[in-house]
């Protein structure tokens, strides 16, 4: 599973994207338990209030569910102007 | 009009003389004439719009050369409204050309955009992003929207025709630690131009009805690969039923709820039985360590776990610093406004600092 990022996601990762092993992807559902993993592995995610999930670049909620093959993106809000 | 002025475009056979005349009667309100609005004022006055309202109050910086290149060395220290209306004027002189010398706030902002067609949101901050926004549903107006991020940017027109809106994709407004503006992460001069064109092109396509509009559409924008990512995304129907203004739009860490010191906390963890404390840290550091009695749901699950907080009983609300906590606290008087919650100050770091 491929997770692009974007915006302030890609300096708290550290890198523009995180590919998952299938022994991990396998075992996430759904884009909340996704969601999770991810906050569980870099905790600094977790201080986004709102950040929006993009499945096959369309919008998915936490309810979306996900498999290896899809292509993910971490879009959080950005300010500048 | 010099009907020459405008022929390179108008003999675009999918443009022609039909949707020039559509910009002359256009209205469009620039809020912000930075980095963004500059270079959509000078495109839309360029190619022919006949009214352009601008919306600013700041005053030109050495720092705004880099990217705002209408202004030169001549015009630092000058108001950004001034001088961009003198190059804008001298630019073309058929545009009717609006100055609102001041910033867009919650009490001026439903009276400057009802008197527009299309705003386009140049601004650099989120409390002023979600006003535009709401103003604009109120007034059934569409907005163009563009934000940067270092290299990156987001592109999207909210509000048209019905289509999804701003709070579609981000619900809610974002505490100020979040996310860095441009002043604290920094921007390359030519990448705010390009979103900027991009803006100017998307406001031409709505006046002039041509092409396919952004609307339900995000474009994520790279300008270190060039690349440009669609991101499809859908109306939130309740999004649209916005009868009034919030009553502030200050960003969360600007306004704070009940308060609680780490020590008086733990006064009352000692004194009183059955506390409803929340701990919002992730499972892992609340596995480390935790104050007994306390529930742990991370502030990333709370939305959804509204269900497991006591509306009738007073919440104390703890994280490691206090920050997410106070996160916490303003998604609980949004979604439970009638619960009475403390935020606890210092968290555990002030906690764990008096009491171990």
């Amino acid at each position: 599973m491929t997770i692009l990022l974007f915006g302030i996601t890609k300096d708290i990762v550290g890198s523009s994207s995180i590919s998952l092993p299938i022994s991990s992807a396998n075992k996430l559902k759904t884009v909340k338990e996704l969601k999770n993993y991810l906050g569980n592995t870099y905790p600094g995610l977790n201080k986004l209030s709102s950040m929006a999930v993009a499945v096959n670049n369309a919008y998915a909620k936490d309810s979306v569910k996900i498999d290896n093959f899809d292509e993910i993106a971490l879009i959080p809000p950005v300010s500048g102007g | 009009m010099n009907s020459k002025r405008y022929i390179r475009q108008t003999i675009l056979k999918e443009f022609g003389p039909e949707a020039q005349k559509k910009l002359v009667k256009a209205r469009v309100l620039v809020v912000g004439a930075g980095g963004l609005g500059l270079p959509v004022l000078q495109y839309l006055n360029a190619m022919g719009v006949g009214t352009l309202g601008i919306v600013e109050q700041d005053i030109v910086d050495i720092s705004n050369l880099q990217r705002q290149v209408l202004f030169d060395e001549n015009d630092v220290g000058r108001a950004k409204l001034a001088a961009c209306l003198e190059k804008l004027e001298a630019q073309n002189t058929d545009t009717l050309l609006i100055g609102h010398d001041t910033f867009l706030v919650r009490d001026n902002a439903l009276k400057i955009i009802s008197d527009y067609d299309i705003v386009i949101d140049a601004t650099d901050n989120f409390p002023t992003r979600y006003l535009i926004n709401d103003a604009c549903v109120i007034l059934n107006k569409p907005f163009v929207y563009g934000a940067l991020h270092g290299f990156e940017a987001q592109i999207s027109v909210f509000n048209y025709k019905g289509g999804p809106t701003y709070r579609c994709l981000y619900p809610t407004v974002p505490s100020e630690d979040e996310i860095p503006n441009c002043s604290e992460h920094g921007v390359l001069g030519v990448v705010p131009g390009i979103v900027g064109n991009l803006q100017a092109l998307e406001a031409i396509k709505i006046i002039s009805d041509i092409g396919e509009v952004l609307t339900g559409v995000l474009l994520l924008y790279n300008g270190l690969n060039n690349s440009f990512i669609k991101v499809n995304f859908p109306l939130v129907p309740e999004n649209l039923n916005i009868g009034v203004l919030q009553e502030n739009y200050e960003t969360p860490s600007c306004h704070f709820g009940l308060q609680i010191s780490a020590e008086e906390f733990g006064e009352l963890l000692a004194s009183k039985e059955n506390l409803q404390i929340i701990d919002v840290r992730t499972i892992e550091e609340y596995n480390l360590q935790h104050v007994e009695d306390a529930r742990n749901i991370p502030l990333i699950e709370l939305k959804n776990r509204l269900s497991e907080i006591n509306h009738n009983a007073e919440v104390y609300l703890l994280c490691q610093s206090g920050k997410r906590s106070q996160t916490a606290q303003l998604l609980l008087q949004e979604a439970l406004p009638n619960c009475i919650t403390y935020n606890v100050i210092g968290g555990m770091d002030q906690y764990s600092h008096i009491y171990s």
